[in-house]
């Protein structure tokens, strides 16, 4: 046994970037997942945008709707990679993986950011398919340094708040098919009620109240300010910001509540 | 630390269960179990499916807490003192607990950093940890392509990276045929004859409990019926010539599949074809 006195929090943050770090040694070995991702943003961008980008349908003000929702798809994407990011815990329970973890003095709060700020660095990925993507259509981007950066932090962010939240219901249904089931049901009212594809202005009023309730509404505007050339935000970058790092901190720490559970 | 064993100085008790209860609904698992165990002893304990084994296991390693009762580990309750419980403790689950998309060095790594171990000592035991489980030619492979035994060996060097006081073993040889099993349990032996570590396992394999075991433990119901030396638990019986499975079937009953559910069974199958 080695005495030494770790901080509690330098043990924190350590033992955080020690989960991340072998979660994203583990992709080494499988890079097909990467590919396969890719698909669902070209499918949205190439076919549902193009078409509703030509009815003319949508209402988005002085931005063409191609640029509007590109921003939409890159938050949407990371959306559904992370919301099934939680059937990796359960197949570390069925294992033993998770309960040797939660015998070890790890803080558990570590484990779940840890897992978290993975899945959050995994969908960056995402964010160089959806560039390449409006590059091919035209969308105009924004490329200024502090542009690109909050893009990738919002991504990172953005991910990790919902990879977080699909752990949380890993730790409460903690079988695979509720599981699935549970992830289906979420993600589409997640992605319809918020900003991603149309502005919330042209909602009902009870949808708008929904959507301003939505962290993804947030995401997609921080995105939508940062990613696009001469966009303004809804809400203000500061406020997206609060909302987003706010609800990541009260998911990490109920989802370091609940994580035990999995073990008992 | 309160009464010692008989024939034990006190301080020589490393873990110490008093009343341990642990009740799921109107199911009791675990029935108020005391018991204790010596430093650098090998305890076995044994008993049916659903005797409460792995839930005693499971409140020993923090992972479930306790109904009522309490239980010390090197000194430290497992319910007001867990983090430091945690440190000075090894556990092997019975399901596969390494990461087969890791190499068998990344797997010893990552336990390596989770326990503090000083930057400086990291690489010299990770591959004493290896040499020690004779590993060492494949610590550098992928654990998705190891057998049964390497995979068990190398969670027992994960386990033991951080030198436990107590190494808790749950089912270490299910699923293992007979010279993986010899080769498991050479480590093991070794693990106490060279730190001192107290080996504290689950088993249903009473020749493995006969041939390394100090004492033995056997639970029924949630109850614990018997606890001694194999020849003690022999000679309880009366009369001569009686085995440890005429001792088992005295105490834990002739019914062999008395508990357990649909989940375990699996887990408990899965594992062993993972593993065999």
């Amino acid at each position: 046994m080695s005495a030494t006195f770790i901080h509690p929090l330098t043990g924190f943050v350590e033992k955080t970037f020690v989960i991340t770090e072998f979660e994203l040694r583990k992709l080494r070995h499988d890079f097909t997942e990467l590919v396969t991702r890719a698909l669902q943003p070209a499918l949205w961008l190439l076919i549902f945008g193009e078409v509703f980008s030509r009815s003319g349908a949508m209402h988005t003000g002085n931005i063409p709707y191609l640029d509007f929702i590109a921003p939409g798809i890159l938050a949407q994407s990371v959306l559904f990679v992370a919301i099934f990011y939680g059937i990796n815990v359960i197949w570390e329970r069925d294992l033993g993986i998770v309960q040797k973890f939660l015998a070890s003095p790890t803080p558990r709060a570590a484990l779940v950011l840890g897992k978290g700020f993975s899945a959050g660095i995994r969908s960056l990925s995402q964010a160089v398919v959806v560039y390449g993507l409006s590059l091919l259509l035209g969308v105009k981007l924004n490329w200024r340094p502090l542009a690109l950066l909050n893009v990738l932090v919002v991504v990172v962010l953005g991910a990790t708040l919902f990879s977080t939240f699909s752990l949380i219901i890993a730790c409460i249904v903690k079988t695979r098919e509720r599981f699935m089931g549970v992830g289906q049901v979420l993600t589409m009212p997640l992605f319809f009620a918020s900003n991603a594809i149309y502005p919330t202005a042209i909602m009902p009023g009870w949808l708008k109240i929904v959507s301003h309730l939505n962290p993804l509404t947030y995401v997609v505007d921080a995105l939508r300010t940062c990613m696009l050339a001469g966009s303004a935000s809804s809400f203000g970058l500061g406020r997206d910001y609060a909302v987003i790092l706010v609800t990541t901190t009260v998911m990490v720490f109920i989802g370091a509540r609940l994580y035990p559970r999995l073990a008992s | 630390m309160s009464a010692g064993l008989a024939g034990f100085p006190m301080s020589n008790i490393v873990l110490e269960i008093k009343t341990l209860t642990r009740r799921f609904g109107t199911f009791t698992a675990v029935d108020a179990l005391t018991l204790s165990v010596n430093a650098g002893e090998v305890f076995g304990l044994l008993g049916s499916n659903g005797a409460g084994k792995t839930t005693t296991i499971k409140m020993l390693t923090t992972l479930l807490p306790p109904t009522s009762g309490e239980a010390r580990v090197a000194g430290f309750s497992i319910t007001t003192q867990a983090v430091d419980v945690r440190r000075v403790i090894g556990y092997v689950p019975q399901a596969v607990s390494v990461d087969g998309s890791l190499t068998g060095y990344e797997n010893l790594l990552i336990f390596a950093k989770l326990y503090d171990l000083p930057h400086s000592e990291r690489q010299a035991r990770i591959h004493e940890a290896l040499e020690f489980m004779g590993l060492t030619a494949d610590g550098g492979r992928l654990v998705g392509e190891y057998s049964g035994g390497m995979v068990r060996r190398l969670e027992i060097a994960q386990s033991t990276l951080h030198r436990p006081r107590v190494l808790f073993l749950d089912e270490p040889t299910v699923g293992l045929d007979p010279i993986a099993r010899d080769a498991v349990w050479k480590h093991l032996v070794d693990l106490r004859a060279n730190y001192g570590t107290t080996l504290f396992f689950t088993t249903h394999y009473l020749e493995e409990a006969q041939s390394y075991c100090d004492r033995i433990a056997i639970m029924h119901l949630g109850k614990l019926d018997a606890l001694g030396t194999c020849k003690e638990l022999e000679a309880s019986l009366g009369g001569d010539g009686h085995t440890l499975n005429d001792v088992f079937v005295h105490y834990a009953g002739s019914a062999l599949d008395s508990g357990g559910n649909l989940h375990d069974v699996g887990a408990e199958r899965a594992t062993a074809q993972r593993l065999g």
